[in-house]
């Protein structure tokens, strides 16, 4: 037994016994994701690149004094160089322009995509999972309809109808590809509506309102954030693919996909005109989902601790 | 004393430190843990969420996940021949189902929902006694009716969604006796089911003890278990032991004060009178950085300067009556204990 | 001390639900009464409907058979504005502290919901200083309001889960398994702090918990309730000292008690058989499958609930 002085066994003074107390400094859900994220290197590095990337679609072309479709007969198809920066095509416009021009269209593309997700698709599924009962019945019934309608074949009936651009291609998204959006959230929110939190909310007196805003959407942004990080990728590339048809962007606009399409064909002659795009459009894609894939893991709260 | 060649101390742990490797830093949750268990006893190891009684039980079996769990320090030498702690994974499949078996609390989730229970009963026999199908599934059977399921015959087929609760712990039951483990560890095997079924399988599991071999390590929380169950027990704070004893020692002669806590936050159904409850106040301690003294000194009502500074070593109350309370050093000042029998009146 | 009015009147209430085309009769025809003052409290194993009796009485399910009578007035049809005023006077505490707070909220905002709802507090200032003094009422700090669930133990999120119902002054509360989900001397404290803020307030408690010791410490009545019906009523002293019913028999005699002689001297009876499924209960006495008394009687119809002593009822064939 080791030695203890005899003054050490005297009751300490004590005003208060286990006062509660919480040592650690308090973080909110969304601090707490963001310190999370930070420490994925990989979704990080995809969140910078895709900062970089639209940063330098909007500035880019104002770098230069050339436009996007300016012909300059004297120059075409030349390798890059100083003066074209990422050469020209066979009509000898500016690739460099070009491609931000069309790296621009791409994420517009892309982020039209996803408001349509959250307006149309986040509301719908909202509505149909708290209602419940048959209104769900009814609108999942739509839902499902919709969704086995092949937004490629809603696409191309449209452009039969009207013109092949970007308004035919938002349309026609705007009819069938908010499907996916809808169900995750009407099944998170079906969830979220059974916690004990929203019964409390509900015996308190709050109105379906209060508790739609308050309580059942806060709760369901995690997923939707996520499910946006990969609608955006997922709408570039059906856009690419349809300008692959030959449905997409009307010339003399391009998008990455069009500019790719185009450099597919020479290929053999002027390679630079397929890699310079396809590399700016592999890396958004991949930070994307990185990016994606890194928010999932930041904001799911099982993963906490 | 036991005679050199029978085989009397089944489990010796000592010194035992597990810790987790999280992102935010190492938890310490056991911390030092130092016990044995005899052949035919019953201990059972009690404390509430978080003392590391879990953490204790699984590590015997090996069972916590390597990472982020790792042993830091100490043994468990099983059945006086090999420690557990220096086995690899091969060797564990060995010992567990066979020599060792575990009841796990949530019997909905502890079932293989995709195997008949006969099945799930013969895969251990089979591989580890070396049986046949057809001897493995009259095994099974045996088992089952040892269990006290009615119609065992037909339950072999049926596949556990089939069964209620009570059912599904006594196949558990039978799954981990099935090989005749020297060692059965039940991990709050009735904090899961209704009242007048946890007296079903507590009845059950008292028949056994008598009728096999098994020395039983019972982990739970609810003192009126432990009462009926148990010949020794441990309580566990914050990762350590902090009172050992039999059942009639800790119950009636209890010498630390959070064993006198415990005893007295937990209402009687036979009290007479209506008096307040008296919890322990305050919330156990961070174990990311357990604190240099005592752990229980910042909700100990008895607490003196020595227990900020100094964790108290294990003092001897009465033979294997250990506490680990500097209450209990002579020159600690006198205290009266708090709680005349078990349970609050 | 206590009126003796019933300001709580539950009478023959049924609430069935439908599972993919069959009945599920959670609760199937309770009778009773709570007094103001009191704490009554209902025990019972799963599937026996106590749960979904706290709910429907607070509206939280409509009802499908009965009534219910807070001070006098039926909580079916209720319009809108009597909705709001039974929603000031009758509160809920309720089971999973990981899952009864809003992670997305603070602390505060949680605790004073009640009262921005129903427009209580005139300014922020006094807002924040109601959220204070709930806050100390329920022992935690005024400077945790500022912070989120999840930084809280179980037992403080009860805690804070209490003042939350609190916060727009009920008269009434029903206490949904409050401290299942609790460590030991966790439950002690929130025991402590409930029987403390009933005498402070007046409060009316409907107590339902599985943990027969703690609501027999906390309750003034018990009514015990097995298969969607009621098996016994009375005080908790009369429920322990002379059980009529052979279910309440077999439910005492099942809990251990936390005492080695009691134990080991102890008679135990221990019930055969399982808890039968609430979606197909037996005919008659739905406890009649394990009761060692059982008749042919019981099987035909279910007995009345009868008082058969002063304040002491049962619904039994042996009476």
């Amino acid at each position: 037994m080791q030695q203890i002085s005899k003054d050490q066994f005297l009751p300490i003074e004590r005003e208060q016994l286990g006062t509660e107390k919480i040592v650690r400094p308090s973080v909110n859900f969304w601090a707490d994701a963001w310190r999370r994220l930070r420490k994925n290197k990989l979704a990080m590095g995809g969140l910078i690149i895709l900062v970089v990337l639209t940063l330098t679609s909007i500035i880019a072309p104002f770098l230069t004094n050339h436009t996007y479709d300016f012909q300059d007969y004297s120059n075409l198809s030349k390798s890059p160089s100083k003066q074209f920066l990422f050469g020209t095509d066979e009509f000898g416009r500016d690739l460099w322009t070009r491609v931000w021009w069309g790296t621009r269209i791409s994420l517009f593309i892309g982020i039209v995509a996803a408001l349509v997700d959250l307006v149309i698709g986040v509301l719908y599924g909202g509505i149909s999972a708290y209602f419940g009962g048959r209104v769900d019945d009814i609108m999942m019934r739509i839902m499902e309809v919709i969704y086995s309608i092949p937004y490629l074949l809603v696409t191309i009936l449209l452009i039969m109808y009207l013109e092949p651009g970007i308004t035919t291609i938002i349309i026609a998204y705007s009819i069938t590809g908010w499907v996916g959006m809808a169900r995750l959230v009407r099944g998170q929110i079906l969830q979220i509506k059974e916690q004990e939190f929203v019964l409390a909310a509900r015996t308190l007196g709050a109105s379906p309102w209060r508790i739609i805003l308050r309580h059942l959407i806060p709760n369901a942004l995690g997923i939707i954030i996520v499910q946006i990080t990969f609608v955006v990728p997922s709408a570039i590339f059906t856009e690419a693919f349809l300008s692959f048809l030959g449905l997409g962007i009307k010339a003399p606009l391009a998008s990455l996909g069009a500019l790719i399409s185009d450099g597919i064909g020479v290929l053999q002659f002027y390679p630079y005109r397929l890699v310079i795009p396809t590399i700016i459009f592999s890396l958004i894609l991949l930070s994307f989902n990185v990016l994606g894939d890194g928010l999932r893991d930041a904001l799911d709260p099982k993963m906490r601790k | 004393m036991a005679t050199t060649n029978e085989k009397n101390r089944i489990l010796e742990v000592d010194d035992l430190h597990v810790s987790f490797k999280t992102y935010a830093g190492e938890v310490q949750a056991v911390r030092g843990v130092t016990f044995h268990l005899d052949k035919g006893e019953v201990l059972a190891i009690v404390g509430e969420s978080g003392c590391g009684k879990s953490v204790t039980a699984q590590t015997i079996m090996r069972l916590v996940p390597t990472p982020p769990s790792f042993i830091k320090k100490g043994s468990i030498v099983f059945n006086e021949k090999e420690d557990i702690v220096k086995l690899s994974e091969r060797q564990m499949q060995r010992v567990r189902g066979s020599e060792m078996g575990m009841i796990f609390q949530d019997p909905m989730t502890s079932l293989n929902p995709t195997m008949t229970v006969g099945k799930q009963i013969s895969e251990s026999l089979i591989k580890h006694q070396g049986m046949s199908k057809s001897q493995a599934m009259s095994r099974s059977l045996e088992m089952l009716r040892l269990v006290g399921i009615s119609n065992p015959e037909g339950r072999l087929k049926q596949y556990p969604h089939e069964l209620s609760g009570g059912m599904r712990q006594r196949v558990m039951i039978a799954i981990a006796l099935a090989c005749s483990p020297k060692l059965l560890i039940a991990d709050e095997p009735t904090t899961a089911l209704d009242v007048t079924i946890q007296a079903q399988i507590i009845e059950l599991m008292q028949e056994l003890k008598e009728k096999t071999e098994s020395s039983i390590i019972m982990i739970t929380h609810d003192l009126g278990v432990v009462a009926e169950m148990a010949d020794r027990v441990i309580v566990m704070y914050a990762g350590k032991i902090v009172e050992e004893g039999t059942l009639d020692e800790i119950f009636y002669e209890s010498r630390h004060p959070y064993t006198w806590g415990l005893l007295r936050s937990v209402p009687r159904l036979d009290a007479e009178n209506k008096s307040d409850l008296v919890p322990i106040p305050g919330t156990p301690p961070d174990l990311f950085a357990p604190p240099k003294g005592c752990a229980f000194a910042d909700r100990c009502p008895y607490a003196m300067k020595v227990c900020l500074d100094n964790d108290p070593e294990k003092f001897v109350v009465k033979g294997e009556h250990r506490a680990a309370c500097w209450l209990c050093h002579p020159d600690a000042p006198k205290v009266e204990r708090p709680v005349e029998t078990g349970g609050a009146v | 001390m206590a009126d003796n009015q019933y300001i709580l009147e539950v009478q023959d209430m049924k609430k069935h639900f439908n599972i993919g085309g069959k009945k599920l009769k959670a609760v199937d025809g309770i009778t009773f009464g709570v007094r103001k003052g009191e704490t009554l409290g209902i025990v019972g194993e799963s599937g026996c409907g106590k749960s979904t009796a706290g709910k429907t009485i607070i509206g939280l399910y409509d009802i499908t058979g009965g009534d219910v009578l807070f001070h006098g007035k039926s909580i079916k049809n209720m319009n809108t504005k009597d909705r709001r005023a039974y929603s000031r006077n009758m509160q809920m505490v309720f089971q999973d502290p990981y899952a009864s707070l809003n992670p997305r909220m603070t602390v505060g905002d949680v605790i004073a919901e009640g009262i921005d709802i129903h427009g209580l507090a005139k300014n922020r200032a006094e807002r924040t200083n109601r959220v204070q003094e709930l806050l100390d009422a329920v022992g935690l700090n005024a400077e945790h309001a500022g912070r989120f669930p999840h930084e809280f133990s179980g037992g403080q999120r009860q805690r804070i889960g209490i003042a939350r119902a609190l916060a727009i002054q009920p008269e009434f509360i029903v206490a949904d398994e409050p401290i299942s989900a609790l460590d030991v001397s966790v439950q002690a404290q929130v025991i402590n702090l409930f029987q403390k803020l009933q005498k402070e307030r007046g409060l009316t408690y409907l107590f339902i918990a599985h943990d027969l010791a703690m609501v027999k410490h906390i309750s003034d009545r018990i009514g015990v309730m097995y298969l969607g019906k009621m098996m016994e009523l009375t005080t908790s002293a009369k429920l322990y000292a002379k059980p009529l019913h052979p279910y309440t028999r077999s439910l005492l005699s099942a809990i251990p008690i936390p005492d080695p002689e009691v134990e080991r001297t102890r008679e135990r009876i221990i019930l055969q058989g399982e808890v039968p499924s609430p979606m197909n209960p037996p005919s008659g006495c739905p406890f009649r499958t394990r009761c060692p008394h059982a008749m042919d009687v019981c099987a035909k119809t279910m007995p009345p609930m009868k008082e058969i002593e002063e304040g002491h009822f049962a619904a039994c064939h042996l009476y």
